[in-house]
């Protein structure tokens, strides 16, 4: 199952292209939006990751990578 | 007074001026090196590196960042998803000690000497700096021993001297851009107050570390503008950061700087400052991509910031660190700093 929403714009996944949302920028860009409701997340960036937290979803979490 | 240089001519000029007298160049120079066509970029970053090969050495200062406090700032600096003012997806929020005791660990096991604590804010008031003093304590109590910098905007008197007694070396405040440029990018203060804090900060004698975004609309002249306004603070170290567009800010559709034009201002900020640290910052993953970032290595810069930066990835610590191995510069060690 594909995740509902976009979590760089929060739209819904199949509503439209979102190539804004598949660039390079992006790509350097941590989650911002919950892929299951599209709630703006708080997001943490630390030197070797980052984590997001959902107010309903809980958190999500980088693969700490160095 | 240097006579204005011909187009190749200012290269000349810079390896006598710049490379044999450690003089930085003019602004009327600088503009010449920034309008250097293409077919001179190599000899330009050639000569870069090996004016901050003789001035400042091969080593390579490399330093960890983190936010402690994102989001929320009541500024409006057009390029920033952290201003309070604008639609940007970053929500504000706050990193806990243990956090920040995290970040520095995993900053000094890639091998940095810095470690920089920023926050989104005007300046600090109370609750931020216990903040940062209670974070010192505890990285301390880690026991780690990385140098610490801070960023937490514009400082009274008191402040600097607070910062002095934490232990805190360096203070990062970037003037952004040129004077002239400054009003189009940020309206809640001014120049000159930012420069004011770096005036107070480098008088208490704590290392001045400030720098700028390039990519901002700024014109080449103001480029030059700036290179000399920064020559002029004597900075300890400059970072150069190229904007990345950041969604829901002023400049979210600005495109991204030109490799070609990235390399030719670091090199031209080089030649401007030959002593200073001269660090590569956000956004050299988008603008300059893998071979752009070892080019710049080769052309002027001889410090970087590895890992993630405060709101965006970075390309991971490991890639840079490779990168430096294999260009034979040697990481700068924590002893041969203190
Ligand atoms: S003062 Fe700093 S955090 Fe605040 S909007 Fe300006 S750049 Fe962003
Ligand atoms: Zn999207
Ligand atoms: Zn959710």
């Amino acid at each position: 199952m594909t995740a509902p929403f976009c979590v760089h714009c929060g739209r819904a996944a199949d509503d439209g292209e979102h190539a804004p949302c598949r660039t390079s920028r992006t790509a350097l860009e941590p989650p911002r939006f919950c892929a299951a409701c599209a709630r703006r997340m708080v997001v943490q960036v630390t030197p070797m990751g980052w984590d997001a937290r959902c107010s309903r979803h809980g958190a999500y979490t980088s693969e700490e990578t160095g | 007074m240097t006579a204005a240089p011909g187009r190749t001519g200012v290269l000349a000029q810079a390896r006598e001026q710049v490379l044999d007298r450690g003089e930085g160049l003019s602004q009327e120079q600088v503009l010449a090196v920034l309008r250097l066509p293409d077919e001179h970029l190599p000899d330009l970053l050639a000569l870069a590196h090996e004016v901050r090969m003789r001035w400042c050495g091969p080593e390579v200062e490399v330093e960890g960042i983190v936010s402690l406090k994102t989001g929320g700032c009541p500024e409006d600096c057009h390029f920033c998803s952290q201003s309070g003012r604008f639609p940007s997806p970053v929500r504000s929020a706050w990193l806990d000690i243990p956090g920040l005791v995290k970040a520095a660990r995993q900053t000094v096991e890639t091998g940095a000497t810095e470690f920089c604590i920023v926050a989104a804010v005007r300046g600090p008031d109370s609750r931020l700096l216990s903040q940062v003093r209670e974070g010192i304590d505890a990285i301390r109590a880690d026991g780690n021993d990385i140098r610490i910098a801070c960023s937490l905007g514009m400082l009274t008197r008191e402040q600097v001297d607070e910062l002095v007694a934490m232990g805190v070396h360096r203070y990062n405040h970037n003037l952004e851009t040129a004077r002239s440029h400054f009003p189009a990018v940020v309206t809640t203060h001014s120049w000159e107050e930012r420069w004011e804090t770096l005036r107070m900060v480098a008088a208490a004698g704590m290392e001045v570390c400030c720098g700028g975004i390039i990519g901002m609309g700024e014109t080449v002249e103001q480029r030059a503008e700036f290179a000399v306004q920064l020559a002029e603070l004597r900075p300890h170290e400059v970072p150069v950061n190229f904007l990345i567009p950041q969604p829901g800010t002023p400049y979210e559709d600005f495109d991204i700087v030109e490799g070609r034009d990235a390399l030719r201002t670091v090199a031209a900020f080089r030649l401007a400052m030959p002593r200073t640290m001269l660090r590569f910052a956000g956004g050299r993953e988008l603008t300059l991509g893998d071979l752009g970032a070892e080019q710049g290595m080769l052309g002027g810069i001889n410090a970087i910031i590895v890992g993630n930066y405060l709101t965006n990835l970075g390309r991971p610590a490991r890639q840079d660190l490779d990168m430096l191995r294999d260009l034979r510069m040697p990481v700068k060690a924590l002893s041969e700093t203190l």
